[in-house]
């Protein structure tokens, strides 16, 4: 048998299977590289974070703090620290951190910080990231030491319980993110408190009772376009549909909520519902859709109704799947910024929220703020905070695959 | 001629203290199991008022920003300057950066997620397949703020370091548009792997016993023959990288622009909602009104976009048996 006109034969044809076979390992490294490259850029991403959250940094005082007091501010009580703080400054000055909030109701920590800022005066000149602090430690002292001789050079982790603990402050070497954290768990626990029951309760009108007539395939279609909407475009209904329309309701004054306006935690939570039914929908479908039916006929044919066969039989086998949606819900919610940004999450909120009907701000608008601040302390903070985040999503995604392998049990 | 008479079903069972009876066994109307019934379609139903409320909301406050005296549709779809306060009003201003940003995107997330996803379903080893896949997609779950904070302090490092600092601007289009690709990477490459999986294995016997060699199986054969599962995950990639906010808000720079160089700042069409609604805005100023016309385009094209995907794949799916 001969080869058809004009394909290679003999040497030729051994060469161009060589240059086949090279062309074939050359591709093969190249799609190899591509998925490492989507790897390498992962690493990248928390390796330029986590650098940012330990490093040397340049602080400058204009009272040393050994002076100010005979024993070290550290060491000091509540009581001591008030008197320190009223020894160096004016009484008219005291007085009106009095009349702001009286001396009894601040904590220790919050009088040690008005030392800090209003007699130490303490600022940051400049902070340089970990790796950084490490090749170059003797070049940053020659530089500090040129530039700026009164400073104090220190290495400092931006990441500490201090950090978590204490609320928002305008100065990033007193910031935290306590009140950003909490933010972000009262807007979790309400949203999936008003999404997951109604988003399981479509789910299994979907799987369960939906007939292939138009107006099912509608909502089915419709979710799954629903889910492809930008999550500003839920803000801006959000904004004109939460906030503003429904002021009275979700800033709380048809309760009896009188210093708030349509800027809440509510309003928030409303929006981020809306934002996560899709997905909570379609993941809880997905686990609808696995129950055997041979468990739904055995219900039927003990006499079991509709309703009794989906609730004790159906949901209880598809609850790992649900919850598992839940959590990559969830897992949505604390990341997503956007949405809180056009509702108009505040960013300066220095007291916990306490309720539905609170200002609030929430981690990822912090992060947000303080990305957008030019000065090279507040990217520590940023970073700092993107930390804390990230942790939580990862305890998330651990909850999540403990249930599931917790749960799966096989059916069949 | 007989007639018949409408019968209920009925049987015959014997009861507790043994006599026949005989029981209706016609479907009895339970109300508890109606209205949970109704309580769980009212649950499905949501999602139809979620999408009439996003257009009828944005679509009447569009509407009264189309109604004022200074603002005309042809001004707003045909013109390029955006600054709502004196009455110039072109998309184009903001629309320009959505595009560039977009592109570039798509030039960075199409080759690598396709050839990713090429590797994992063709060449990786279940185990390699095993690690590989979950890291890639641990960069789907990075929420989205991360990522602005990436581009701006270390992309656009990186590419002032490459470009020079005279070229490229602190904020750029060019580094958001760069991690936006990364961003959506995970979703290229994952619908596509999908895609490619789906493929028949008898194809590529097929065409391994004409003696092809792997690369020509994968490229010649088993790509055509996903190739609507491609195209969809460019398309709803696509409308991601539209809709996609907070990495072109930090990164792309703050500001409406009309440049198509992608070394300088110019204000995308989220990034400039979010930058206008974050400040104490007032109601029913034109600026106000003017975010939802921006939102309501957003809205239209992503839409768009994802009802074309949808379409490619119930249109273009090769079905094999």
């Amino acid at each position: 048998m001969t080869a058809p006109a004009g394909y290679p034969e003999g040497p030729a044809l051994q060469a161009s299977i060589g240059a086949r076979h090279r062309w074939g390992a050359i591709s093969r490294t190249v799609f190899l590289a591509a998925t490492c490259i989507g790897i390498l850029s992962l690493v990248a991403l928390l390796y330029n974070v986590l650098d940012r959250t330990y490093g040397l940094v340049a602080y400058e005082f204009k009272t040393d703090p050994a002076t100010i007091s005979e024993r070290p501010l550290e060491e000091l009580n509540k009581a001591e620290l008030v008197a320190v703080l009223q020894a160096h400054i004016s009484k008219g000055a005291f007085n009106k951190l009095e009349n702001d909030k009286p001396f009894a109701n601040r904590s220790r920590e919050e009088v040690f910080e008005l030392i800090m800022e209003r007699v130490v005066q303490i600022k940051v000149i400049e902070t340089w990231t970990l790796t950084d602090s490490l090749l170059r430690q003797a070049e940053i002292e020659q530089q500090v030491k040129d530039e700026h001789p009164d400073a104090i050079l220190q290495t400092r982790a931006w990441v500490t319980t201090d950090f978590i603990t204490t609320p928002m402050s305008s100065k990033a070497e007193f910031a935290g993110v306590r009140t950003a954290i909490l933010g972000s768990l009262w807007l979790i626990a309400i949203t999936i408190g008003l999404a997951l029951p109604i988003g399981v309760g479509a789910a299994i009108y979907l799987q369960e009772y939906a007939t292939a007539n138009w107006i099912n395939r509608l909502i089915e279609t419709n979710i799954n376009n629903l889910a492809g909407v930008p999550s500003i475009v839920y803000g801006m209904l959000g904004l004109a549909l939460f906030v503003r329309a429904l002021e009275p309701l979700t800033s709380g004054a048809a309760f009896g909520v009188t210093d708030s306006n349509g800027r809440t935690i509510l309003s928030a939570a409303l929006t981020m519902s809306l934002l996560i039914l899709p997905l909570i929908i379609i993941n809880a479908q997905e686990a609808i859709k696995a129950v055997p039916d041979s468990l739904r006929q055995a219900s039927y044919g003990l006499g079991a109704t509709k309703w009794q066969t989906i609730w004790n039989h159906v949901l209880p086998n598809a609850l790992p799947g649900i919850l598992t949606g839940s959590i990559l819900a969830i897992s949505r919610t604390i990341g997503e910024t956007a949405p809180l940004v056009v509702i108009g999450a505040s960013t300066f909120i220095t007291v916990d929220p306490d309720g539905p009907f609170s200002k609030f701000t929430a981690l990822p608008i912090q992060i947000y703020q303080w990305t957008s601040r030019p000065q090279s302390e507040f990217r520590n903070i940023a970073a700092a905070a993107i930390v804390v985040l990230l942790v939580m999503l990862l305890a998330l995604n651990a909850a999540a695959i403990l249930l599931r392998n917790r749960f799966s049990r096989r059916l069949y | 001629m007989a007639t018949t008479r409408e019968l209920s079903p009925t049987t015959v069972v014997k009861d507790s203290v043994g006599a026949f009876r005989a029981v209706d066994l016609k479907k009895k109307i339970r109300f508890g199991e109606a209205i949970i019934q109704g309580f769980l379609f009212f649950c499905g139903a949501l999602s139809i008022f979620t999408t009439l409320g996003i257009v009828v909301v944005l679509g009447s406050q569009a509407l009264r920003f189309f109604q004022r005296p200074e603002v005309s549709l042809t001004d707003f779809l045909f013109t390029t300057t955006w600054q709502p306060a004196i009455g110039k009003i072109g998309i184009w201003g903001l629309a320009t950066s959505t595009l560039i940003t977009s592109i570039i995107a798509m030039l960075v997330s199409l080759p690598l997620g396709l050839a990713a996803a090429i590797y994992l379903s063709e060449y990786a080893t279940p185990r390699v397949r095993g690690l590989l896949k979950p890291t890639l997609e641990v960069l789907a779950g990075v929420p989205t703020v991360v990522y602005g904070y990436f581009a701006l302090t270390f992309m656009t490092v990186i590419l002032r370091a490459i470009f020079g600092a005279e070229n490229v601007q602190i904020y750029n289009m060019a580094s958001a548009g760069i991690v936006m690709g990364i961003m959506i990477l995970p979703l290229i490459s994952s619908m596509s792997e999908d895609a490619l999986s789906a493929v028949p294995r008898s194809l590529r016997e097929a065409s391994y016993a004409l003696g092809a060699t792997k690369l020509e199986t994968a490229v010649r054969v088993v790509v055509p023959a996903a190739l609507s599962g491609v195209a969809a995950a460019f398309i709803i990639g696509v409308s991601r990288a539209i809709g996609e906010t907070m990495i072109v808000a930090i990164a792309a720079g703050s500001g409406p622009n009309f440049t198509f160089n992608p070394f300088q700042a110019a204000e995308t069409m989220t990034g400039h909602i979010v930058r206008i609604s974050g400040g104490d805005l007032a109601y029913d100023t034109i600026d106000y009104d003017s975010l939802f016309a921006v939102a309501l385009s957003l809205f239209v094209i992503t839409l768009g976009l994802n009802l074309f995907s949808q379409r490619i794949v119930a249109r273009f799916r090769e079905k094999y048996e």
